[in-house]
């Protein structure tokens, strides 16, 4: 019977159907998604922390209210993902416990700090640039409610792009210490922003099944190939040289050689030893229990008031 | 006439951008993710507002004044928001109550800007009313919850009254640009303010079950440019890249 779910399950997968919540699916497809569309939106919740630490020094008053109705957003987006993961039948407040306790991964790019306004460009450019890579292929992600979840993400993240390469854009045409504060940034950001499409296709143990499942649609490195392939461009228009001596043009793949990623690196900040993993959290965790009483408060209020109506109906 | 509008307009423009500069504080800190978006929300439209306003005194101004110049570029003593906004966020109960005092202010302030003999004063006035109509029932929706939800929350909120009471009359302690605006119809009518602020503040404070403090001693200053220690600090750190790096475009 089981086998008969599976085989019809894979059947309707393969005829490029969407599966909803109602529907059978293997318990790993269901923990597979959790697990992803769980850690996707972690993602955007800490990214708002890296990115909100600028509102409140943008240099102009049209840059302060893009900012904020950018990391806005992505609470938006956080909210439509935990949605998406809630229809598997797991809770907004049991994920963010995984999230504050440090059991839930969430993007390692947060995991770096915004030193200076270049980096809100550069965090646009190259990190929202990476995650629509990412993104994309998901808006035709086999599970209904997360393909439905990121076709709203794509576009706004499309958006968030183009005002990132903007900034980056303004400063190229400043002056030497904006081409400086510019060139700077995307020195610290190339490398993490390489690293955010994860590991080498040979130690990537999860993507063969994901791909079967059409949870994912290419490789890690196939995904990294063409972000490098559009980056390398962009930087011209941006007049920056990205930091790695190893790109150049293969005219036999068609594509951009690129040099060896440090891997050691990336596996530390995975493990929580990057430059703001412990202030990423304690912040989140900040934020989560000074709000309880908040919460308690709305809950309390709202069942007050639920008694006193039936009363009067009464 | 001309320098009390400017001064007018400024002091529109300072409240907004200061409150909402510190609302943004909050933007990814809120105790609840709807509540965080609603904040950010609020700050956004007073920015927003602040920026309509400051390009209304910019062209008043002229010589090359922007509405980044009349933001950035001023010391503290040359901004005229009222004291309460530039308070600290504190707990939420603090930021609910002083957006809320503020909201209840405002609400009046604009229906009366609406009647403007300015039409651009008026037109603004128009476009905002929707958005400053949300705030204050978002705002005011708070105060009842947390005054009316467990014994933690009633504590904080009295607290928060206890902090921020002696703030509000200075909304009503009118500056001489203010009653030079009343008296030409630019803001008509600004006398009857205070007693609709004092209804709204009752009415909001039955259903939270919270009592109007004692008459009190009120700070003041803000509208002549006398701050608290406060606003230093917003200034340090908005105007940061504008004074370390003069006259470059962003």
């Amino acid at each position: 019977m089981e086998k008969n779910l599976e085989e019809i399950f894979q059947a309707k997968i393969d005829r490029e159907e969407k599966i909803e919540p109602k529907d059978w699916m293997p318990d790993a497809y269901r923990k597979t998604l959790v697990r992803q569309i769980s850690q996707h939106a972690h993602s955007e919740i800490i990214g708002m922390l890296p990115e909100g630490n600028w509102i409140t020094r943008a240099p102009t008053l049209r840059r302060k209210v893009a900012l904020m109705a950018k990391v806005q957003d992505e609470a938006g987006h956080g909210l439509y993902l935990y949605s998406a993961a809630e229809t598997l039948g797991v809770d907004r407040v049991e994920l963010f416990e995984q999230l504050n306790s440090g059991k839930a991964k969430y993007s390692s790019i947060f995991n770096y700090p915004t030193l200076s306004w270049a980096d809100i460009g550069s965090v646009g450019w190259l990190v929202d640039g990476a995650a629509i890579m990412n993104q994309v292929p998901l808006c035709r992600c086999s599970y209904g409610p997360y393909a439905r979840a990121m076709v709203r993400v794509c576009k706004e993240e499309s958006f968030h792009q183009r005002q990132g390469f903007e900034i980056l854009l303004n400063l190229s045409k400043g002056s030497q210490a904006q081409k400086d504060m510019l060139q700077e940034s995307v020195n610290r950001w190339w490398w993490p922003a390489m690293m955010m499409f994860g590991p080498a296709d040979g130690d990537s143990p999860n993507t063969q099944q994901s791909m079967k499942w059409k949870i994912k649609r290419f490789t890690n490195d196939d995904l990294r190939q063409k972000f490098v392939d559009v980056a390398y461009e962009q930087a011209k228009v941006l007049n920056v040289t990205l930091p790695d001596p190893d790109i150049k043009w293969n005219e036999e793949r068609g594509h951009y050689d690129y040099g060896v990623i440090n891997w050691d690196e990336f596996w530390n900040v995975v493990k929580g030893n990057g430059p703001c993993n412990k202030e990423r959290l304690a912040a989140r965790n900040k934020a989560w229990d000074e709000g309880q009483w908040v919460r308690e408060a709305a809950l309390a209020h709202a069942e007050k008031r639920a008694n006193r109506k039936s009363k009067k109906v009464a | 006439m001309q320098d009390h509008l400017y001064n007018f307009l400024l002091y529109l423009g300072d409240n907004a951008l200061i409150l909402g500069h510190r609302l943004s504080e909050w933007c990814g800190h809120g105790p609840v993710l709807e509540q965080d978006m609603a904040l950010t929300n609020i700050a956004l439209d007073l920015v927003g507002q602040s920026r309509n306003i400051f390009q209304l005194a910019a062209k008043m101004q002229g010589e090359g004044a922007t509405e980044d110049t009349l933001a950035y570029l001023r010391d503290a003593t040359a901004y005229k928001n009222i004291l309460l906004v530039e308070q600290k966020n504190g707990d939420f109960a603090k930021t609910i109550l002083r957006q809320f005092f503020y909201d209840a202010f405002n609400y009046p302030c604009y229906q009366r800007l609406m009647q403007s003999s300015n039409k651009d004063i008026a037109a603004f006035a128009e476009k905002s009313m929707k958005e400053i109509t949300y705030h204050l029932k978002w705002s005011s929706e708070w105060v009842i919850r947390l005054g009316d939800g467990t014994e933690e929350s009633l504590r904080r909120i009295n607290e928060a009254l206890e902090d921020l009471w002696p703030y509000t009359g200075e909304m009503f302690k009118y500056a001489d640009f203010e009653i030079a605006m009343t008296e030409s119809g630019v803001f008509p009518d600004a006398a009857g303010i205070e007693a609709e602020w004092e209804q709204e503040v009752k009415n909001i404070f039955a259903q939270a079950g919270l009592e109007l403090p004692e008459k009190a001693w009120m700070h003041d200053g803000g509208k002549h440019g006398r701050h608290s220690e406060h606003l230093g600090y917003i200034l340090a750190e908005m105007q940061f890249l504008q004074r370390a790096y003069p006259g470059q475009k962003w």
